[in-house]
């Protein structure tokens, strides 16, 4: 089955361009360590989720890029076509001529309405161009005004328009600092938005991301294509073909509803984070050995201590113990820290992937109480190797990983409403104090649910 | 991509319109070495063919004919814009640009704004709207005037009143060049309070520029490149300082160095938003970011670095210094101290080889030594525009919406006063047909009220933060 990209605004269009590039270096660029056969069905599985073939013979990424100005988007085409191994589809874009000025208001109440028909009527082309549509990947930026507040609205389009289909949103979490000053109103309005229509939202921190560039991959002077091809090799590490069932030999067919069936039990839940190992500069690679038990040790603790990278894990911290209720003051203090799970997904790519023990990832004590934990894990393997790591894992969580984030994005922009700064710019456009209220009052209901997990 | 089109008013105004222009053209020319107009170049620029007779179509795609600047010169003499039409930019406006009288507004804000607004409102507005015609998505007026006289201070603001009732969607961003202490103009307090008001009410974003700090940063450019201490690798014609490389040599007027900073002012405030970069910043999200307040809408600015270096890979130190030195004081291009008042915001946009994490880590360096008013501890806006400045590796323009600029407006207040008190000059206002006394005291009550809205904020500064309490939900 095949999935649709929606890129939107100037960050959904750069990710995204590096996302194909990613996915398309994997398949072509190595034979990935294993049998030709192997490889060739995960050739054409790729091929089948993320490109269709055009008469030229080039692929063409099954993607429709939408921005409101023309600058990024004739840049990444540009770039695409200039890689002579995949490109865009050339009428597969939309773009006007003035951005959203960084006002969620300025996408949600006009960009999106005005351009509505032309944009979902490029979704509907490229959704016919696929044989089997498994659903829809929008990626954007929580923080500017396309992005967050068009990305917004065209997911309720997306949810309307395609009731059955899965809809997962890919979300940049801006740097606590520095991008945009009303990125945390900009954030609140769209996580609260998305919540209604989405299936999932996939998070990715730019901040953890800087840190990998910088602690991991030993980047000196980080630029965002960097930051870039990080997300794009951890978003690659969970969307490229695995084995979903054991002992399966066909590719999973729908990659996004397993996605769902496994991470989102319950529609309060709907926040994953991604975690992966090993992560380290391409020239490293060739001295370094992994073991998987290794892999899988560092891998548990980074998702039970919320690590964010391999680099600076808490190996304090421990599960609750099964039957006790009141912990001793010293186990309390720990135990804070513990991160609980709903669910989690792990995927292997690499040799022996067969023979890994998982047993680890299964311990019901690190789900919440009442799921029953044989539903709460599931994992997906392949013995292809992925983007030159010989062996790979990757982790997706929904669980109390973005408790923190999210509780502090809507603490700052609480404190921002409560002097009712910048409220002026959105009701200029058509979002009220009540809409806020609303969004808001959605958020801390989240909050409030992974904390009491 | 969108356009933008400049009103440049009165004498100061179109001294630095002029600088601006050239300056604009000489960083497309070293921009774009094909010779073929772009997007990036239709922002200021239209393609005209000339040869055509009569108002030549717009040539929209191919090679560059003859360009026109998006600009309207008005000015109540003859003087400066003669001048310019008989200097090497001659060929960048048409005559149907210029808005001239002969006799100018003595000094007085009333006859710019009431008796050659009225007279010439006609005028205005239709070449307003031919240049806009010429526009596909216009974005953005600039208006350039001097506060302290009467055609720049009192016409200025008229056309400012003009653009929100002709173009209300368009952005209308205003520099506004402040008398000095010591202005030889003794009604400048008068007419730059009357102006104040329009701008309060009228403009969405103002760039405050006062003639004492342009002299001092021209001043500090020269001790440095005489010193010899830098002189062997300064170089001597940055695009910042110098008029040479025009294509015509024309000796340098006192006023072009100063006239010059804040040209290019103007265009590192644009270059994100005509230019490629990893992280664009539109002009609309400008007002967007650091105006919290409708009202609160005057951004302090520094640009730096003042010289340029000739060596090409920049060490990370000298990178460092350059965002250090937009924080001080003598880098500003007001006289205000923003490091010892309140940030309500500010912006950093960034040309040339810097990269994201350049950025976060001087922005991590020099959070702690500022002082952001408590609903905005992060109120961090950054871009970054591949595009260098001409002559240089890389620049940055801060904007700072702080309260630093409270002092400026309370010496005009204070200056303003000391005459109205006395009733001075009073009757050359008053004999002026609309001018009421009602107008004054309009004028001082609504600068008076803007000052009051920094001192609130100040008082916040330096108490305890405390965060609001958080909404509750029903579990």
């Amino acid at each position: 089955m095949s999935i649709v990209a929606v890129q939107l605004g100037q960050c959904g269009n750069q990710i995204g361009r590096e996302v194909f590039n990613t996915i398309y270096g994997d398949a072509h660029g190595t034979h990935g360590l294993c049998s030709r056969k192997e490889n060739e069905a995960y050739h054409d599985a790729c091929a089948e989720r993320f490109f269709s073939e055009a008469q030229s013979g080039v692929p063409v990424a099954r993607a429709v890029l939408v921005d409101m100005e023309p600058k990024v988007i004739s840049q990444t085409l540009s770039i695409a076509a200039r890689s002579g191994h995949w490109k865009y589809d050339d009428r597969s874009h939309f773009c006007q001529k003035q951005g959203s000025g960084n006002n969620w208001a300025n996408g949600y109440c006009i960009h999106g309405p005005r351009n509505k028909e032309a944009i979902m009527n490029l979704v509907q082309k490229e959704a016919e161009k696929c044989d089997r549509l498994s659903g829809f990947f929008t990626i954007m930026s929580m923080a500017g005004g396309t992005g967050s507040g068009l990305g917004a609205f065209v997911t309720q389009c997306l949810r309307d328009a395609f009731p059955t289909s899965f809809i997962l949103n890919h979300v940049i979490w801006p740097y606590s600092t520095g991008e945009v000053i009303v990125q945390n109103y900009n954030s609140v309005l769209t996580l609260s938005h998305l919540y209604r229509s989405s299936d999932a939202l996939l998070v990715h921190e730019n901040d953890v991301i800087h840190k990998i560039c910088a602690q991991l991959m030993h980047i000196k002077q980080i630029s965002f294509r960097d930051v870039n091809q990080v997300i794009a090799h951890q978003l690659g590490s969970v969307f490229q073909p695995a084995h979903t069932v054991e002992a399966d030999i066909h590719y999973s067919r729908n990659p996004l509803g397993g996605l769902m069936e496994t991470l989102v039990p319950h529609p309060e839940f709907k926040m994953l984070g991604l975690r992966n190992i090993p992560q380290m500069p391409e020239n490293s690679l060739a001295y370094s050995t992994f073991s998987w038990p290794g892999l899988i040790k560092h891998l548990r603790q980074m998702l039970i201590a919320n690590a964010k990278m391999e680099e600076g894990i808490d190996w304090q911290v421990r599960p609750p113990c099964p039957g006790s209720t009141v912990p001793s003051s010293h186990s309390t203090n720990k135990l804070l820290h513990f991160n609980t799970s709903i669910a989690n997904l792990v995927i292997l790519r690499g040799k022996d992937t067969h023979s890994v023990d998982l047993g680890s990832f299964r311990d019901p004590s690190l789900y919440t109480s009442w799921l029953n934990p044989q539903d709460a894990f599931n994992a997906w393997k392949t013995p292809r190797a992925f983007n030159k790591y010989e062996k790979s894992a990757s982790l997706v969580s929904n669980s109390q990983f973005l408790l923190k984030p999210l509780d502090s994005v809507v603490g700052k922009a609480w404190n921002m409403f409560a002097s009712k700064a910048y409220v002026h710019q959105y009701t200029k456009f058509g979002i009220e104090e009540e809409d806020f209220l609303d969004s808001f009052t959605a958020l801390e209901q989240v909050i409030s649910s992974y904390t009491n997990l | 991509m969108t356009q933008s089109v400049v009103v440049q008013v009165g004498q100061c105004g179109n001294q630095v319109g002029c600088r601006f222009w050239d300056l604009a053209l000489r960083e497309h020319a070293a921009v774009n070495k094909k010779g073929i107009y772009d997007e990036a170049l239709s922002s200021f620029f239209r393609n005209v063919d000339t040869r055509r007779a009569g108002d030549g179509p717009d040539i929209y795609k191919g090679k560059i004919c003859s360009l026109k600047a998006r600009a309207l010169l008005i000015d109540m003499e003859e003087g400066v814009v003669n001048e310019i039409l008989q200097g090497p930019l001659r060929d960048v406006f048409d005559s149907k640009q210029l808005i001239t009288d002969v006799s100018g507004s003595g000094n007085n804000w009333a006859v710019g704004y009431k008796v050659y607004g009225c007279q010439y409102q006609e005028n205005i507005v239709e070449k307003l709207r031919k240049t806009a015609e010429h526009c596909d998505c216009l974005q953005c007026f600039f208006i350039i005037h001097s506060m302290g006289g009467g055609t720049g201070s009192g016409l200025g603001t008229f056309v400012l009143n003009l653009l929100e009732d002709e173009f209300p969607e368009v952005y209308r961003f205003v520099t506004s060049v402040y008398p000095s202490g010591e202005d030889d103009v003794i009604t400048s307090p008068y007419n730059s309070v009357l102006a104040m008001k329009e701008l309060n009410e009228h403009a969405d974003c103002v760039l405050p520029i006062e003639n004492e700090s342009l002299f001092d940063i021209v001043n500090k450019i020269h001790q440095m490149t005489k010193s010899g201490k830098l002189g062997s690798t300064v170089r001597q014609n940055s695009l910042l300082t110098s008029s040479a490389g025009t294509t015509k040599t024309v000796q340098e007027k006192p006023f072009d160095a100063m006239n010059n900073i804040v040209a290019n002012l103007l265009l590192n405030l644009t270059s994100s938003a005509r230019f490629d970069g990893s992280l664009n910043m539109d002009l609309n999200e400008i007002s967007m970011n650091l105006v919290p307040f409708p009202r609160l809408h005057y951004l302090v600015s520094s640009l730096t670095p003042l010289y340029t270096l000739a060596d090409v890979n920049v060490p990370s130190r000298r990178l460092d210094q350059m965002f250090s030195d937009a924080f001080s004081r003598d880098h500003q291009l007001i006289q205000a101290d923003p490091k010892h008042s309140l940030y309500l915001a500010c912006a950093l946009l960034v040309r040339g080889n810097v990269q994201v994490s350049d950025l976060r880590r001087n922005i991590e360096r020099l959070k702690p030594s500022l002082h952001f008013v408590s609903w905005n501890q992060e109120g961090w806006k950054t871009s970054l525009c591949s595009v260098p400045p001409v002559g240089h590796s890389h620049s940055l323009l801060a904007l700072a919406n702080n309260t630093c600029v409270k002092p400026t407006f309370m010496e005009l207040k204070d200056r303003f006063m000391k005459l109205y008190k006395k009733k001075a000059h009073l009757h050359h206002y008053l004999q002026v047909d609309g001018m009421e006394q009602s107008c004054f005291s309009e004028a001082i009550s609504s600068l008076s009220d803007l000052i009051e809205e920094y001192n609130e904020l100040d008082a916040t500064k330096g108490g305890l933060r405390t965060d609001a309490s958080r909404l509750k939900i029903a579990v």
